[in-house]
């Protein structure tokens, strides 16, 4: 089977950003000071386990980046036609997933949907009953055995993911020293195996509306909250590094006209600005069709502008951080001997000023991670947020919010994706608390040196 | 002093006009009010006719800065900008396109938002300072630990979540109050509590760990060496001196939200049904009434500038070494 891959914008901005990562680790690893405070990070637990949780969000992300659309059986001598769906390389991972479609709603290890239906039963009698699920639980005869079918599989994944954990224990035991994050994999590796093993054969987390399993889900937005809070960098570290710096250090005209721009960006209620500029794209998204090929490449112009607008409204914080720092650094020796050396401008701020305000940019980037995930949920729900057919958090809570009303309650798709966003948004925060104590020279530290 | 706020309200003008410049540049330079009609009136079979009756009866069919058709002053007056955008400085905000007036839906609708936003934020900061001033008592022990485990764990929490859940719980499961709807007088509390109650539960988290990180940087200064060496209790000295002495940084996050709180909030006035000015922006983005949603940027602004004029007038109640030149 051919396949055509396929690069969206949204794709290419993450492989910059990766390629950047990658570039920048390369560069740290060669400079001891430049490595102090991350060996700071590494010897806290709480960074280390919420990064291995951190590092299985970005894998996925990482596999449900790299799309392509799969080459239709094609009849003779006819040109290849490569089929509209744009599917990406964790799809294909967990295709039983996303192909076990049910009819609609039905609980977590249901084996029958959740509404009753009128079916006609041997006798040629019309019944009302709980129709089975076309996949989930399908090799059970009825009900009564599926505790200790579900007990019996769960088991053996979490035994298995045991096994592997322990292999990886000991693999790292010379490189890592801290406990905590043996027990974190002796207790992420189980879950993982037994959600796999029992994945293949029930809908662990349900199904929603249209029968799509929730865990797939979840585990797609998982991507689109990446991409929002990262992508978004790409947009606020130019603006609020090179503005910030350039205010703080040539002052003047550059300065007024730098504060009053941000100024003006930050005096209009963040919500408002983000709805009106994401009304205008969608103003200009739907009256230019003939710009996007598929309905993803459409879905996904419209979240990297999402991030552009989000971009444009929060990089005036950090801006204003980056230009406070700025002037205190302007007055110091160091920049006043390259000054009567005759240094260009250019340079000093390059040399001199840049690296020296990058702990702030550092810990404003992680900390501004966590909310932009959060803050996706709430535009999607206010309607100015991700496009409605992306799967994210955000549509995921909006399209379950709707069924709270029912009787017996539809929850489980709203406490999946809460769910996934609280162990994402809470190792983010844990990690970013532990990234500012390690970079702000303002904490007092009784050790300097490793 | 008089002279101070003078010059500051001068200088919110350059600020205002750009706003209004950028919200005019983002809802009729980056899509023409051609693309709007289009939009507005389905993007396929679109008569030219019917767009131009569409501009006609909103007042868009007029050229966007200078009206090359008009003599003397009408040049510039007999525009979009003129009519849509520069009235706004004079709080003219228009119709909206179901042709009321917004100025006095808004004057209509600021009062259910102020009912649920200003008890939300006197309650929420009392909660939040004294759960903070809780845990700079007991700094460095378990408890304190626990506290900001907590903290960092609710503000890990969607808002979405708090809402959600709170009127599962309160509302479907225990029946206490309705879950959504409002009504004027002295009927609006059962309507009012559960939206401030989970407001303020929603910005414990990140509040309360804040407020701690002020209160634990004044608590190693010189001065609160001092009050103790007098021989001041360790609540004393916290609730009287560090306290006084942490309002600036207080202040400057709390007096710029005041204004601001006639808006109301998006969410919960959504969600719980309270015919305030976050439902009324909801609603507008929801129907693309682009006149309201620019209205509402224009008016948060405003009230963003006056809530930074309030911040500096603040500063001089609680410290006087400050003083406005």
């Amino acid at each position: 089977m051919s396949f055509m891959p396929v690069i969206l914008w949204s794709d290419a901005l993450v492989f910059l950003l990766l390629a950047a990562g990658v570039a920048s680790a390369w560069y740290i690893r060669r400079h001891e000071h430049l490595l102090l405070p991350w060996r700071r990070v590494g010897k806290s637990s709480v960074a280390l386990v919420s990064l291995l949780v951190l590092s299985l969000f970005l894998l996925t992300g990482l596999l449900d980046t790299l799309h392509f659309r799969v080459a239709l059986p094609q009849t003779n001598g006819a040109e290849k036609v490569y089929s509209p769906e744009v599917l990406s390389v964790f799809d294909k991972l967990v295709t039983p997933l996303r192909t076990h479609n049910e009819k609609t709603y039905s609980e977590p290890f249901a084996l029958t949907l959740y509404a009753k239906e009128s079916m006609t039963d041997a006798q040629g009698n019309i019944v009302r009953e709980y129709p089975r699920l076309r996949y989930g639980g399908v090799h059970l005869a009825d009900a009564s055995q599926r505790g200790a079918d579900v007990l019996q599989r769960g088991l053996f994944g979490g035994l298995a993911g045991l096994a592997i954990a322990a292999l990886l224990v000991s693999l790292a035991k010379r490189r890592i020293r801290q406990r905590a994050v043996f027990a974190a994999i002796l207790i992420v590796a189980p879950v993982i195996g037994a959600f796999l093993n029992l994945a293949s054969v029930y809908h662990v987390l349900g199904t929603d509306k249209v029968g799509q399993d929730v865990l797939y889900l979840s585990l797609k937005s998982i991507r689109t909250g990446l991409i929002i809070g990262t992508v978004t960098t790409l947009v606020t570290l130019p603006l609020a590094l090179f503005l910030g710096t350039a205010a703080g250090y040539f002052r003047g005209w550059v300065d007024d006209v730098i504060q009053y721009l941000y100024t003006v960006l930050s005096s209009i209620p963040s919500v408002l600005l983000i709805a009106a500029a994401v009304l205008m794209m969608q103003v200009t998204i739907d009256t230019h069709p003939q710009w996007f090929d598929t309905a993803a490449s459409r879905a996904d112009l419209r979240l990297v502008f999402l991030c552009l607008i989000l971009g444009v409204t929060s990089w005036t914080g950090l801006c204003r951080l980056l230009r406070g720092e700025t002037l205190k650094l302007r007055e110091m020796e160091y920049i006043q001997a390259a000054q009567s050396f005759g240094v260009s401008s250019v340079r000093i701020l390059a040399r001199h000023i840049m690296p020296n305000v990058m702990h702030i940019v550092l810990i404003s980037l992680v900390m501004d991670f966590s909310a932009l995930v959060l803050a996706e949920a709430v535009l999607s729900y206010v309607g100015v947020g991700v496009d409605p057919s992306m799967i994210s958090f955000g549509t995921m809570i909006n399209a379950a919010r709707l069924e709270m009303g029912r009787e017996p309650m539809v929850w489980w798709a709203l406490a999946s994706a809460f769910g996934f966003m609280l162990v994402l948004v809470l190792a983010a925060n844990l990690f970013a608390d532990a990234v500012r104590d390690a970079f702000d020279p303002r904490l007092n530290r009784t050790e300097l040196g490793a | 002093m008089i002279a101070y706020l003078i010059r500051r309200i001068l200088y919110a003008v350059p600020i205002l006009i750009g706003v209004n410049l950028l919200t005019f540049a983002l809802f009729f330079v980056v899509n023409t009010p051609d693309d709007m009609a289009r939009m507005q009136l389905g993007i396929k079979r679109v008569t030219p006719e019917a767009i131009e009756k569409w501009k006609q009866q909103r007042g868009y069919d007029k050229p966007l800065l200078v009206n090359r058709a008009a003599n003397g002053t009408n040049k510039f007056t007999e525009t979009i900008f003129w009519r849509k955008s520069a009235g706004m400085f004079v709080f003219d905000f228009g119709y909206s396109d179901d042709e009321r007036s917004i100025s006095r839906e808004i004057t209509a609708r600021m009062w259910p938002s102020l009912a649920i936003a200003l008890p939300t934020f006197l309650v929420g900061l009392f909660v939040y300072v004294s759960f903070a001033l809780l845990m700079t008592l007991f700094r460095a022990t378990a408890l304190d630990m626990a506290g900001v485990a907590l903290c960092v764990l609710l503000m890990s929490v969607s808002s979405l979540f708090y809402i959600i859940g709170g009127q599962f719980l309160v509302s479907k499961l225990w029946n206490l109050v309705p879950i959504s709807g409002y009504a004027g007088g002295t009927d609006s509390f059962k309507f009012v509590v559960l939206p401030i109650v989970i407001g303020v539960m929603g910005g414990i988290g990140s509040s309360s760990r804040w407020y701690r990180t002020i209160f634990l940087e004044e608590i190693g200064k010189d001065y609160v060496r001092t009050a103790r060496a007098k021989g001041l209790s360790e609540l004393r000295v916290l609730f009287t001196h560090v306290l006084k002495n942490a309002m600036i940084p207080i202040l400057t996050g709390v007096v710029v939200v005041i204004p601001l709180l006639f808006m109301g909030s998006l969410l919960t006035e959504s969600f719980f049904g309270i015919p305030g000015l976050g439902s009324y922006t909801i609603d507008a983005i929801n129907a693309q009434d682009f006149s309201i949603v620019r209205a509402m940027v224009f008016l948060g602004s405003v009230l963003y500038i006056v809530g930074l004029i309030l911040t500096d007038i603040s500063y001089t109640l609680v410290d006087p070494r400050v003083r406005l030149q």
